[in-house]
Formats: C-alpha cells, structure tokens, sequence
C-alpha cells in the first residue's frame, strides 16, 4: 500500500509535465485542425533554455534559489514562446491553405531542424546539473522501514502546474484573447468576418502552448536534473497521447489524459516492466484512438461533406 | 476562403527600401534573441561531471548577419517573381520540350542503370552507393502505394522494412533456411503484419493515422531491443548468410559460381549479383505498382485518396481497400527488408529508427506522391545528397529537415506533381432525358 502510494505520488508528478506539454498539442489541434509534431522538441528547446540561463545566473555568484528559478522560469518561457511564434511563422502560417498532409510533413521536418539544431549548437552529451531543491517531507513510514517521500520540487512541480492552469483557464474563458480563439476554433472565416485577427490569434496559440512547454521543460530539468537533445521525441508522442486521451481540443482534458499517462507509466513501470513502459504508453495512444477517438472529454468530430 | 492578410499582401508588392530594411532589422533581432543563448552559450558536462561553458559570439553574430541578408534576398526575390500564381506561366515551346524529356527520361535512366555494374565495374563505392540508392527507390516505391496511391500517411514504414529484415535474419540463421526461400517468406510476414496495423486503424484518417503508425513502428523497434532472446537486442543480429545465385553461392569455393562459369573468382561478382538483385525487386515493385494501378483495386485506391466520403457512397468496400494498400506496402518493405538484412549481414535496431521512415516519406513527397519516376528521382537526389555531405555528419539531419519544410512552401505537390486521376471524362457525352430518369440516373 505503501509503495502505491509513492508511485502514486511520483505518477502525479510525472503526469503534471506531461500535462502541460499536451496543452499545447490540444491549443493547436483545436484551432488550427494540426498535430505540432515540432511541439515535444519545443518542449527540448525550453529545458535547454532554462538550462543555460541558470547556468549562467550561477556564475554571477546570485545565491537566492527562489530568484534564480523566476528569473529562469520567465527567461526560457520567453524565449521558447519566441521560438513557437517563428516556427508558426516560417513552417506553418505559408502552409494554412495548402493540402492536407502538408502541415504535418512540415512539422515533422521542424521538428527534425529543432532536434539536429540543438545537437549541433550543444553538442550530443546528456547535460546534467546538480540538485537544486533538495529536502521533503516524510508522510508515512511503515513498520517494516518503507518510508512515504514528498520531495520539495515534487510539490513545487504540482503547484505550478496548478497556478499555471488556473491562469490559462481564466485566460482561456474570460479575456477577449481567448474569445477569439474560441471563436477561431469554431469557424475562422465567419470569425475573420466578425473582426478577429485570425493570424494574430493562430500565433497567439503556437505562443502559449510554447510557454507553457517551457515551463514544462523547466520542470522536467529540475526534476529528473538533466536535459538532452532528443528528450523532446519520446515525451511529444507521450504528451500528444495524453491530449488524444483527454479529448484532444479540450483544455481540462489535456491535463487529465497527461495525469492518466503519468500514472499509467509510472505503475507500469513498478509493477510489471521498465523496459516496456514506452511500449505501453503507445499501446494506450492506439487502443484509445480505436475504441474512443473522442477521448474522455471530447466532442464527437462531425464529418463535413 | 483565403484569408490573405493585409500586411503580406502589401509588402510583397509595393515595399520599398526603407520598408524591406525595417523587416530585415526586424528579423535579425528576433534571429538574434533566438540564438543569443542556444548558440551564443555553449554548455558541457566536465569530467567531474559538472557543466562548464564558454561563449560563442561570434557564431551568434554570424547567424544574425546571416538572417539579415537572407531576409533583403528572399524580399528581392519576392518582388521580383511577383504574387504566386505568375511563375506558372511557362512558355509552350519549353512545355513541349519538357514532355520530351519526360518522355524519355525514364526509359534511359532504366538503360543506364542496367548499365552501372558495367560501366563502373572498377568502382566499389559507387556500385555499393547504387545498391543503396535503389533500396530507397524499392522503400519509396513501396510506401508511394500507401502514401501516394491510397492517401494514407504512414510514418511507421521502417516497422515493415524491419519485420523483413529480421524474419530473413532470423530464418537464416535458426534454421539455415536459404534467402530464396525466405523473401516470400519475409514479404507475407510483412504483409501480414501490414494487415495487422491496418485493422485497427481502419476509421482513423489524416494525422491521426499518421501518429498511430508512428506509435506501431516505435512499438516493434522497442519490442526488438527489448526481446533479447529472440532479437539480441542492441546487439542486434550477426552472421546472416549472404545470398546464393539460385542454390549456387557466390564465393571462391569449387562449387561457387566463379568456378563452374571457369572464370576467375573476384569479389565484385557479389555486389553486382546484389546491385542486378535490389534492381529486379524494384522493378517488380514497379511493375506491380503500375499494373495495381489499371486494375479495380488501384482505382479504388485513387479514389479513396481523393474523396473517402464519396468512395463509400459509391459502394467501394472501403476496409478492403485500405487493408490492401497497407499489406501491399508493407510486403514491398519486407522484401526491400530481406535485402537489407543479406547485404548487410548484419541488422541492428539502430537500422530501423523513425527517421528512416521519415526519410523513405521524404523521398515519396519530394518525388510527388504517386510518380514512380518521381520517387526514383527523389530518392537518387537525396540519397547521393546525403552521400555527397557525408563529412558533415551533424548538419545532415539538419538540412534535411530543412530541406523538407522547404518543399512544402514551394513544392507541396513534390518535383513532379503528378496527381492527376489516371481515368478521366475526356468528352461530354450527352445523355437522353429517358436514361436520367429518378432511380436510374
């Protein structure tokens, strides 16, 4: 019981990052009809981002832990958000009216330049660095010595999730921005027609859905303590799973299909295979596109003639 | 329904200079935050395993000088092609020319590749860079069935080109059985394997389709690394046996082929066995491929690729249809696999990563999704492109890339667009008012 616990704990963990990259896939699918296969190396590029500025932040001699992780956090969510609105630009926006299969060879291509790019301009190597939010909680220790472990940057990674998702929510359903996404995922036309910058909005969303990587390849740095050049490949498959799972379009579902992955994954991983935990994860990706292809909260696709 | 915004619509005709500097400065600067930590900030691990770096301006510089040109060019070149839609007016004289050239094309490039183990007998590296180049022709071709023929975008080919490879491998060397044996054999485990994708999929289309293959083909290359027993995992599979010339093998032996013949033995003998082998293969892919195409099934295929509403409603058993595509596909993966698998004589997982499918995807869409002389062409350009960059190892894979978003802007119908049905109305018939009759028309 104990064990399930942790894992439990860990799965939520996991399932938070997961969570906030599937965002992303689920923004643009909503409103441009697209899978940003470049999404998962977005997510990369933020982790490398964060990376380098709290490296260089430490070599300033600043000290203040909570300063340096806000002033990474919103650096690489910058930054990363940048590179979201030129990938839209340069790869996507030419390719709107194109045909179908188009945009997504083009997002393959990106995400191949991202990958290679961040491979020739950092080199191939795992890049690690030390802990830098240590300590936790003990909840629970059994009788026969199993402890319970709430590590701080488990907390830290759940509660940003939290706020962030608290944030966008509101973004999302009270400001004019998200009316106008809304109003774009429904019919572009009509809502062009009716004064909304179509483009404007559409680049709103690649940048959103990269802040938002960002943060999650923040996360990811500080919790696993390493970023590499192709991390961005297996978790945007995962992350896309956990959108399709949740109803790929829905926001709320985003975040539950990324929890539903973590856990997944994580149990998987403690209870039968490690070796097959990436195998289960996209056995999951195809038996839910058979036997739900709405997922858990999405509407049904009304096929148009 | 183009919604053209005001502001490249403008620009890209009356822009003047101070105009075109204002977006090239505005470029460079988003180039110049872009860069400004990824390539300005060059990280790595010490030995000590604590990350060290140094700083690399000047490369950062050069990337933005670089942004700053490019962008003055490209508006140049912009306004001086004009709105889309002019550089499609080509003169008839050349038009003409062009369908000559078409016309012919084909046939001499088939002569002369008949021709490369003659003409270039003495050149190991170019018969071996040949043999290569026509794997990714018989690949393409295979996949240009599921892709470019029946519209269904596959990303996970390199799992059938793997199944061949390692039923071949396995056979082999488990049970000795002999590759002439094994290629069918390899070809309907394929197959059978293609089907097996095909069901499950069959109501999903576009980019759902094309993430579920993904996901199948990362599934069998894991499933390999991680059955050892059966695969060896990343070690992969060693020692397979080459091929034999119908029972006779190829070697220095008494019995080899050399010796019968009475000619002296040399290695060479081999490669051209296996350059006039993989060009057999293709060719049969080929031929099949065209004969598919007058047949029911291939127009079926064709229509299904246009219009898959429309296919239903005209009674075309859709599940048939796509589960042939799939398993024809597929079985040419699996003999282009089996190929591999003997000429390499040894097959690792490293062999069937997703940027292999990519790659075969790559070369069908370059070469304009359903031309088979597209496809060799494509697969000639971007096999010897990579063959000619080889010493720049690491920008490979980033030019490719490159590469692929760039044809899409351009080119989306790939270097020889050829998408036309192959039935069409060529006359209106007039039809008598009796014969439209309701519940007959």
């Amino acid at each position: 019981m104990d064990y399930f616990a942790q894992q439990l704990i860990n799965g939520l963990v996991l399932g938070s990052i997961y969570g906030l990259i599937a965002i992303g896939y689920t923004m643009v699918y909503g409103i441009v009809g697209m899978i940003n296969f470049a999404h998962g190396d977005v997510f990369m590029i933020g982790g490398f981002i964060a990376l380098i500025t709290f490296l260089l932040l430490i070599s300033t001699g600043l000290t203040a832990i909570p300063v340096i992780l806000l002033i990474v956090l919103l650096v690489s969510m910058a930054i990363t958000a940048l590179y979201g609105w030129t990938i839209e630009r340069i790869a996507y926006r030419p390719l709107r009216h194109s045909f179908r299969l188009a945009p997504m060879l083009s997002a393959i291509g990106m995400s191949f330049v991202l990958t290679n790019y961040s491979q020739v301009a950092q080199g191939a190597r795992v890049k690690p660095i030390p802990p830098v939010i240590t300590g936790g909680y003990t909840l629970h220790e059994s009788a026969d010595g199993f402890v319970i472990q709430l590590s701080n940057i488990q907390i830290i990674v759940v509660i940003t999730t939290i706020v962030l998702l608290a944030i966008f929510t509101w973004l999302v359903s009270r400001t004019r921005l998200g009316r106008d996404m809304r109003a774009c995922e429904q019919d572009q036309t009509m809502a062009a027609l009716l004064g909304v910058d179509v483009d404007r909005t559409i680049s709103m969303t690649f940048v959103i859905g990269a802040a938002l990587a960002a943060v999650a390849g923040l996360m990811y740095l500080l919790y696993y303590g390493l970023v590499d050049f192709f991390m961005g490949f297996v978790a945007g498959i995962k992350a896309f799973t956990a959108a399709v799972l949740g109803g790929i379009g829905s926001l709320p579902g985003a975040m539950l299909g990324g929890l539903a992955i973590g856990l997944i994954e994580t149990f998987w991983s403690a209870y039968f295979s490690v070796e097959y935990k990436d195998v289960a994860a996209f056995s999951i990706l195809i038996v839910v596109l058979i036997f739900m292809p709405t997922g858990l909260l999405g509407r049904p696709e009304v096929e148009k003639v | 329904m183009t919604v053209i915004s005001p502001e490249t619509a403008s620009a890209s005709r009356s822009a003047g200079i101070p105009a075109l500097l204002k977006t090239a400065f505005v470029n460079a600067l988003i180039a110049l935050v872009l860069f400004s930590l990824m390539v300005g900030i060059r990280t790595e691990a010490g030995s000590d395993g604590q990350l060290t770096y140094w700083t690399r301006f000047g490369d950062v510089a050069a990337l933005v000088a670089a942004v700053f040109g490019g962008s003055i060019v490209i508006e140049l070149l912009r306004q001086w092609i004009g709105p889309a839609g002019t550089e499609k007016l080509v003169p008839p004289a050349v038009q003409t020319g062009m369908s000559l050239v078409g016309r012919y094309l084909a046939p001499a490039l088939l002569i002369f590749t008949l021709l490369v183990p003659v003409i270039f007998y003495d050149q190991r590296y170019i018969l071996d860079l040949a043999i290569l180049v026509l794997t990714y022709v018989m690949l393409g071709w295979g996949l240009n069935v599921v892709v470019g023929l029946a519209g269904l975008l596959d990303l996970g080919y390199v799992a059938f080109y793997a199944v061949g490879a390692y039923s071949y491998a396995l056979l082999a060397t488990n049970f000795g059985w002999s590759f002439w044996v094994c290629l069918p054999l390899a070809g309907i485990l394929a197959a059978f394997w293609g089907v097996l994708l095909g069901f499950p999929v069959l109501r999903l289309r576009g980019d759902y389709l094309a993430i579920v293959t993904l996901a199948f083909g990362e599934i069998i290359r894991l499933v390999i690394i991680n059955w050892q027993d059966l695969t060896g995992g990343p070690n992969g599979v060693s020692g397979i046996p080459r091929p034999s010339f119908f029972g006779i093998p190829l070697d220095n032996s008494d019995s080899g082929l050399a010796a019968r013949l009475g000619i002296e033995y040399s290695p060479t003998h081999r490669i051209v066995f296996l350059f006039y082998l993989i060009l057999a293969l293709a060719l049969l892919t080929n031929w099949v491929t065209i004969r598919l195409r007058r047949l029911p099934i291939g127009r079926a295929w064709e229509a299904l690729r246009e219009d898959e509403v429309a296919c239903r409603a005209l009674g075309i058993n859709t599940t048939t249809t796509k589960l042939t595509a799939f398993a024809t596909g597929a079985m040419f993966g699996g003999f282009a696999g089996a190929f591999f698998a003997t000429r390499q004589g040894f097959i690792s997982p490293e062999s069937f990563t997703f940027q292999e499918s990519a790659l075969v995807l790559a070369i069908v869409v370059l070469g304009g999704m359903g031309s088979q002389l597209g496809v060799a062409l494509a697969a000639l350009a971007m096999i010897g492109g990579f063959e000619l960059f080889r010493s720049l190892e690491t920008y490979r894979m980033l030019v490719f890339g490159m590469a692929m978003v760039l044809i899409m802007i351009w080119r989306p119908r790939g270097l020889i667009g050829h998408r036309a049905p192959t039935v069409y109305l060529t006359k209106a018939h007039a039809i008598s008012s009796d014969l439209v009759k309701e519940g007959h028309g």
